[in-house]
């Protein structure tokens, strides 16, 4: 055997990551995180991974996520970083069978790596007036839900959910979220929701709930 | 030796269900449908409602949202107009016991999640708790426009006269808004919900409940939720306002007063006492010592034991 028939080999039989231990308790674990975290728009919702260790740049919570809501009935659109990763897209596909899609608009789901760089919110379906329920839900990876390490000042959020007021810090984001977040509110019963995925907790920003101005 | 003797042990010890009855794929699409309806309060979302081992009408729709949220740390209480100890509260309660083996209870604060069938409990809930409603026809819309297409449109354009027409002309009537269930309420200030067929008593309850509220219709196939704090008001007129049932006769069991009355008939001569729909807080108020004018009567006696009294309507 040469080398590289050798290299070749140790390729293919790079073993892929293993799903959720338990299916079908960790899933309902972690759509309760979802669910919570939707309700109560803003708040951090601790997440258990159960020892998920999938292919970098997928997170394990946002693994957990994938692994919880996609299926075959879900088309998926990947941004940059983990369309060109195969050992993602080989993930999510065993494990999920979801369609991978190129066209955002496409999605039902978009998994976001970096959220820095982030395509306009504006790009993915945002559901029509008669079905606002069709529109895509937006998962963006890496995020930080301390205060004092993010670069972009927490914001305040009210509307369903919560009882009157809270404030959200989290990052990183792209430089115009908050104006995108306020526009795709605003628009409301269309437009997309969010979640935002961290280390070991997640947090939710559905399309219902508004963005007050900050006080400088 | 016989084929079934071939199944190793470990086969029979993983039970005869998947937890919670449904399958996996199932519970996603409904969980899918779930997170819509939360972010979209009030907007019945479509989804592919599954045919359960019970009928429709039996609340199959509050059954499918229940096996997608549940978790085995859960522990479940199920009622029935009020009641913990009616027909349909008890076989859907067994339906959970077998099917996914959680905890369930009568006692309102002790539930994480609640299944209800046309009522809200009367103690406060909290916000650690889940109500699950069973819907029979989730469109408000739909005795006033039977399309769908239309009543959905309608829904898109915000279109709401045709339901303010229908409580018009109950004060026309009856000089009064005549509706006393399935009460139309706008939730956050867009959608008209049908909040089920509760008695409208219960609709200032729905208003900024600390509860997330999970609506779920099988034969309809439709899934709505109100996210905890929302605001929910009770369509009116500003010169007829919301009003809510009133009961002149405090429970005949346990005196509780401003609480949602049933009526039983005692026997055919007349005889009749009114007690409180909610059967936990009827004898959670009773094991604190507080009885109600009727609680010495023998004929009540019997009625508190085995309650089967029907809502008034």
């Amino acid at each position: 055997m040469t080398a590289t028939q050798e290299t070749q080999h140790s390729q293919a039989m790079t073993p892929l990551a293993a799903g959720f231990h338990d299916p079908v308790h960790d899933a309902q674990a972690c759509f309760r995180a979802v669910m919570n975290a939707m309700a109560r728009p803003g708040t951090r919702q601790s997440l258990d991974t159960a020892g998920l260790k999938p292919p970098a740049p997928l997170t394990p919570v946002a693994a957990a996520l994938a692994l919880t809501l996609f299926d075959y009935d879900t088309p998926v659109w990947l941004d940059k970083p983990l369309m060109t990763s195969e050992a993602v897209k080989a993930f999510l596909r065993f494990h999920t069978g979801a369609p991978i899609v190129s066209e955002p608009v496409e999605a039902a789901f978009a998994l976001v790596a970096n959220p820095g760089q982030m395509i306009p919110l504006a790009s993915f379906n945002q559901g029509s007036a008669e079905y606002p329920d069709r529109s895509a839900t937006v998962i963006l990876l890496g995020q930080d839900f301390a205060a004092a390490q993010t670069a972009t000042p927490a914001v305040t959020l009210t509307g369903p959910g919560i009882q009157d007021s809270t404030t959200f810090p989290v990052g990183p984001v792209p430089p115009v979220f908050w104006e995108q977040v306020t526009a795709n509110s605003r628009q409301f019963p269309r437009g997309i929701d969010l979640i935002f995925a961290g280390t070991a907790g997640i947090a939710a920003l559905p399309r219902s709930t508004r963005i007050l101005p900050t006080e400088v | 030796m016989t084929d079934t003797a071939q199944i190793p042990d470990s086969v029979h010890e993983q039970g005869e269900y998947n937890f919670a009855y449904l399958d996996e794929q199932t519970k996603r699409m409904i969980r899918r449908a779930i997170l819509k309806g939360i972010a979209i309060p009030g907007y019945q979302v479509p989804f592919a409602s599954r045919e359960m081992p019970m009928p429709y009408g039996w609340g199959t729709g509050g059954v499918q949202v229940t096996a997608a949220i549940l978790g085995k740390s859960d522990c479940l209480k199920m009622i029935d107009q009020g009641s913990d100890d009616t027909t349909n509260a008890v076989s859907l309660r067994g339906f959970f016991e077998k099917t996914a083996g959680v905890r369930t209870t009568c006692e309102t604060a002790e539930a994480t999640i609640i299944q209800t069938r046309h009522r809200i409990p009367e103690k406060t809930l909290r916000e650690d708790q889940i109500l699950v409603f069973q819907v029979p026809i989730p469109e408000p819309l739909r005795y006033l426009e039977p399309r769908e297409t239309e009543t959905r449109k309608m829904h898109a354009l915000e279109d709401y006269g045709l339901m303010h027409v229908k409580l018009y002309e109950d004060i026309a009537k009856n000089g009064h808004i005549a509706t006393t269930y399935a009460y139309p309420v706008k939730v956050n200030d867009r959608y008209v919900m049908d909040p089920s067929p509760t008695p409208k008593f219960d609709n200032p309850k729905i208003d900024r409940m600390a509860a997330l509220q999970l609506y779920g219709a099988g034969r309809e196939k439709r899934i709505y939720a109100i996210p905890p704090y929302t605001k929910v008001k009770s369509l009116d007129f500003e010169d007829y306002p919301f009003e809510i049932q009133q009961f002149d006769k405090p429970c005949g069991l346990c005196g509780a007063e401003n609480v949602y009355l049933d009526e039983v008939i005692l026997d055919d001569k007349g005889g009749r006492m009114f007690v409180c729909s909610d059967s936990d807080y009827c004898e959670e108020r009773r094991a604190d010592g507080h009885l109600g004018p009727m609680a010495a009567d023998p004929a009540a006696a019997r009625v508190g034991n085995t309650k089967t009294g029907e809502t008034v309507r």
